[in-house]
């Protein structure tokens, strides 16, 4: 199989060694569930439950919210809703969001499920994309993209390849890897159905060399079925999927584009697994498989944990913290693209794919020095972008000169940061700059739009005056004034799709 | 010597000739960078910069009265355009947006007096005589001129809360090592 | 509920690089070189060396003492030393200490601290204060001895190797020789074909070993390129700049030469004598003052070699390779601007690639 070159990139210490061989094990239920409304690209989910209301495992707690782009949340156990409050999520700004607290009865007792639809081969493609969109499964990579939007893509695009991404190039996580190993059959299976909504035949599984044990299971998993295992070299950030798509079939999807656009439609491995639990046992999404790991945990784990569970219940099972201190860093995701969590009560969503505590020799993070433009960002880049000018930018607050240099284009994979010898926090510089663009942007349409009511309003005063001076016209103020404007219709906030590392 | 003089001379003339002919030819009526100043400003005559509208603001802008900073709800957006507009630079890095506000009607104290929505540049309040009214968050710029103006005090301003959604990561504080 | 405000952003991992490792891997790349040449000029070579490391170091702490800035932190950076190491290098071998300390105020006060410090400086240190000692004192920055290995006879010992760096210097009539380059384009002004001046200059194998009137670290070739080819290794530096300079250096020698062998120097020549080898693997690789793309770094190369050939050939020094780096320093932040690598998903313009239908690609 030719593997297609791809620009930049680095050669990460991986430290998967740390988990690698670890069987997934299954999370005891813990006493209180906190299931946030909002796991995923998009708006919230809508609660269809109510304080004190008894539900059953699989039930639906929040229906998918207005707009094109959200998910439903579904129960990860049995139990009675606590309440609905303002709950600290699990994102580095330490706010808060809607989160339903769930007390479990430790029976787990599964709920009425929908019947699983008996030979998918034979469902239309939109009774599949329905079954995933109502079991609010969403892309497991990390990106949290619903994933029965991506199934839907089919309409508007003409694909032939579906890609199983189980690159996982992100250093010390190995769910996927585990997945892939012990769940061969279910990956399979589920990647058949979706390539079977796409109407595609082709199925391609893109793993990293280093992980031997998965390309063998995975290869004879796939052969009776035609699913091509392909060993990409391991390189950070491969996973990412324009960049995996690009070293599978050499197309190289356009800016601002979807890899549905040159035709492959790209799923974590994680996301076929969940789609099969949802067509052949109707089970909704309320579990995934993480990885527990760092050197500072006494334990390392692949863990199956339900959606809602607390990192701090997580913790207590992995052993607690090495010494019992508070580790260095607390990251949710990988150590590249992850990020810091609030907190140790913050409950895994089903965007987590691992719960990192690394210590300070792990993270190596020193003082930012001068830059020395040494190149070795430019090098790195994957997407071909000068960090070391962007950042010039941004210090100096030009945000123009920055979207100029391409910022936007900017896939935050920290393979700039990774390799900056002076230390330079160029992937927060950058985050920095888009958070600042999209609030700049946002600012803009709200000015516009205020600025066309004030002036339709002026002009609706002065033909009111000019009325009042022509009396032959006789048209009564009021009639003219209250025009209640109609609400405009929420834009849907635009998902991106994202690398699901 | 002479021909120095004499080049020099020459050269003088000319380039006074062209710009002499310039000026006539290529000059400007009014004082443009006012209309594209008002051009930039969000328009809806809230009054905050302490002028009576967004015209006079510009005027000022112009004379280099006003701060550029000084449009409260156009915050850190229009505050750079404005700047790059005249060629000034400013430091927007302290800069700390005002916090977006919004108006919201207690139905109820509200009297259905219509005042407020008399009063609202931008047709945020809706409603009839009588009738409660309400406010489209959407449509609202926080100009706080409903809210000075109702009678019953009905009106409060609420701050827009950052969500999830829309926070995004600080510059890092870097204690740059030289 | 402990909130507390995340302040960095990842990544949680980073290589175990740093700028000190960076600058001390050049040093150690210099030092086979350095240590060979210290034995072939002698003790006043060492003097010199000693000094101009010295001073240079000493300049920089100065300098940011005097801005506020914290000193041992920037001093351990290494940036200084190396600095001052690759001025001595190219310094005559018995030049006077005034020569070291003037030197190390050229490179590293005015051309580094002035424009800011670290990364902020246009051009590289040392090649300035190389220039500037060189058009203002011609004679002294030309006074070239021919090599005197220590322990030998007719080197000086060390008393007088004091004298010669501390008082007075040393007979510049009767000691001082050309390098190979400066002999062969006297001897071409006087009206003497380069075919057969080079006959009379020293051997290839001289050249090549270090046993030659020379800077005092660029005469070894045989000990600079294995640094250099080191530094490649470890990928300190990349291949585009020496290769794309010393090509093309080669190239306009070996053409000319071809065309008419009496008036130009042979390619080969061209790459062992002066401070070709020095220039292509230290000095121009600078990573401050050269471009940050690999095509940037292949045309900031070929400028290089274009102009060394150019004013060795043609203009009134025999050596160029310093004032055609200096030259191309200047045009790195436009070599920066238009040579950049193509945007992923974007064509060189940066406009969003085109959407090309695949053939075989199923209409749904």
């Amino acid at each position: 199989m030719k593997i297609f070159p791809v620009a930049g990139g680095v050669h990460l210490d991986y430290r998967k060694e740390l988990t690698r061989d670890l069987e997934i094990v299954v999370m005891p239920l813990p006493r209180m569930l906190c299931v946030p409304l909002h796991q995923h690209v998009g708006t919230p989910a809508e609660p269809v439950v109510v304080s004190g209301q008894p539900v059953k495992k699989g039930q639906l707690l929040a229906a998918a919210g207005p707009g094109a782009v959200s998910a439903p949340i579904h129960s990860p156990t049995s139990g009675h809703i606590v309440d609905i409050v303002n709950y600290l999520a699990p994102h580095p700004s330490g706010l808060t969001q809607k989160t339903i607290l769930l007390r479990t009865d430790g029976k787990d007792q599964w709920g009425e499920l929908p019947a699983p639809i008996a030979d998918p081969f034979t469902a239309t493609p939109r009774e599949i994309a329905a079954r995933v969109a109502s079991a609010g499964i969403v892309g497991l990579g990390g990106a949290a993209f619903p994933s029965a939007l991506k199934l839907n893509l089919r309409t508007g695009h003409t694909l032939d390849m579906l890609l199983l991404n189980g690159a996982e190039c992100e250093p010390y996580l190995t769910c996927d890897d585990r997945v892939m190993q012990e769940c061969a059959a279910e990956v399979v299976n589920g990647a058949r159905i979706m390539a079977h909504a796409l109407s595609t035949s082709c199925i391609k599984l893109a793993i990293e060399e280093n992980k031997p044990q998965a390309i063998k299971i995975m290869t004879e998993a796939g052969k009776p079925f035609g699913i091509q295992v392909i060993g990409v070299p391991v390189r950070y950030p491969m996973g990412s999927a324009h960049h995996l798509v690009k070293a599978v079939t050499g197309r190289e999807t356009p800016a601002h584009g979807r890899t549905a656009s040159v035709g492959v439609l790209v799923h974590n491995v994680g996301t076929a697994r969940a789609v099969d639990h949802a067509i052949r046992l109707g089970r909704p999404l309320i579990s995934r498989v993480i990885t527990v790991s760092g050197g500072a945990m006494n334990r390392g784990v692949n863990i199956d944990v339900p959606l809602g569970t607390l990192v701090s219940d997580l913790v207590a099972f992995c052993g607690g913290f090495k010494n019992g201190t508070m580790p260095y860093r607390i990251i949710s995701g990988g150590p590249m693209m992850g990020h810091m969590l609030p907190g140790l009560d913050v409950p895994v969503v089903k965007g987590t794919c691992g719960i990192l505590a690394l210590t300070a020799e792990e993270t190596n993070e020193q003082p930012a020095g001068p830059c020395i433009r040494c190149g070795a960002c430019v090098t790195a880049c994957p997407s071909g972008l000068l960090p070391l000018s962007m950042a010039a930018y941004i210090i100096h607050e030009d945000m123009a000169g920055a979207a100029r240099e391409g910022v936007e284009d900017c896939i935050s994979c920290g393979s700039c940061s990774y390799i900056c010898p002076s230390h330079i926090p160029l992937m927060h510089y950058f985050e920095y700059a888009n958070g600042r663009l999209r609030a700049l942007d946002r600012e803009r349409r709200k000015h516009e739009k205020i600025k066309t009511l004030t002036e339709a309003r002026q002009a609706r005063l002065e033909r009111i005056a000019a009325a009042r001076r022509e009396p032959r016209h006789t048209v009564t103020p009021s009639a003219v004034m209250v025009t209640p404007p109609a609400t405009p219709p929420a834009t849907p906030p635009t998902g991106e799709i994202k690398a699901s590392a | 010597m002479l021909l120095a003089i004499g080049s020099l001379a020459a050269i003088g003339a000319t380039l006074g000739a062209i710009l002499g002919v310039a000026s006539r030819y290529l000059a400007v009526e009014g004082n443009p960078l006012e209309a594209e100043l008002l051009e930039l400003l969000p328009g809806s005559q809230c009054g905050q910069c302490g002028y009576v509208g967004c015209g006079q603001a510009a005027v000022a802008l112009a004379k280099g009265e006003a701060a550029v900073t000084s449009c409260r709800p156009g915050g850190k957006a229009v505050a750079e355009k404005l700047a790059k507009k005249l060629g000034v630079t400013i430091d927007l890095s302290q800069h700390q947006d005002a916090v977006q506000q919004v108006a919201f009607i207690n139905e109820d104290l509200c009297i259905g007096c219509l005042r407020c929505a008399n009063e609202c540049s931008s047709d945020a309040i809706v409603g009839g005589p009588k009738q409660l009214h309400t406010v489209i968050a959407d449509h609202c710029h926080g100009c706080r001129h409903c809210f000075e103006i109702c009678p019953t005090e009905a009106i409060t301003m609420h701050l827009v809360p950052i969500t999830v959604h829309d926070w995004h990561w600080h510059k890092p504080k870097t204690t740059r090592r030289h | 509920m402990n909130v507390s405000q995340s302040d960095r952003r990842g990544p949680f991992t980073h290589a175990p690089n740093s700028v000190r490792q960076t600058m001390l891997l050049v040093v150690l790349a210099l030092v086979p070189a350095t240590v060979f040449n210290g034995w072939l000029f002698g003790w006043p070579a060492i003097f010199l060396f000693a000094l101009t490391v010295g001073a240079c170091l000493a300049v920089e702490a100065g300098c940011l003492k005097l801005q506020g800035k914290p000193v041992i932190a920037t001093l351990n950076d290494g940036s200084a030393l190396l600095t001052g190491w690759l001025l001595a290098m190219s310094l005559p071998p018995w030049a006077p200490w005034w020569i070291a300390a003037l030197g190390a105020v050229f490179a590293i006060c005015l051309t580094k601290h002035l424009y800011g410090g670290l990364g902020q400086n246009v051009f590289n240190p040392a090649m300035v204060a190389r220039v500037a000692l060189l058009v203002s004192f011609p004679v002294v920055m030309t006074a070239f001895v021919p090599p005197h290995p220590l322990f030998t006879s007719g080197a000086p010992g060390f008393l007088e190797s004091l004298r010669i760096t501390f008082a007075g210097g040393f007979n510049l009539d009767t000691m001082s020789a050309a390098s190979a380059l400066g002999f062969i384009k006297t001897e071409l002004s006087r009206g003497i074909p380069v075919s057969q001046s080079m006959t009379q200059a020293p051997s290839f194998l001289n050249m090549v070993s270090g046993f030659h009137t020379g800077s005092f670290g660029e005469t070894s070739a045989w000990l600079i390129l294995p640094g250099g080819l080191y530094l490649l290794w470890r990928r300190v530096i990349s291949w585009h700049i020496p290769v794309a300079l010393m090509g093309t250096l080669f190239a306009a020698g070996t053409l000319f030469h071809a065309i008419a062998p009496d008036r130009f120097i042979s390619g080969p020549y061209h790459l062992i004598s002066g401070a070709t080898m020095l220039g292509a693997f230290f000095i121009a690789t600078d990573y401050v003052t050269s471009p940050v793309s690999k095509s940037g770094q292949l045309v900031f190369g070929v400028g290089c070699g274009l102009l060394t050939w150019i004013i060795r050939t043609f203009a009134g020094y025999p050596e160029g390779m310093a004032f055609a780096i200096l030259l191309m320093n200047a045009m790195a932040p436009l070599i920066d601007h238009h040579f950049r690598p193509r945007t992923f998903g974007r064509t060189r313009k940066g406009e969003p690639l085109p959407l090309k239908p695949l053939a075989g690609r199923r209409s749904l």
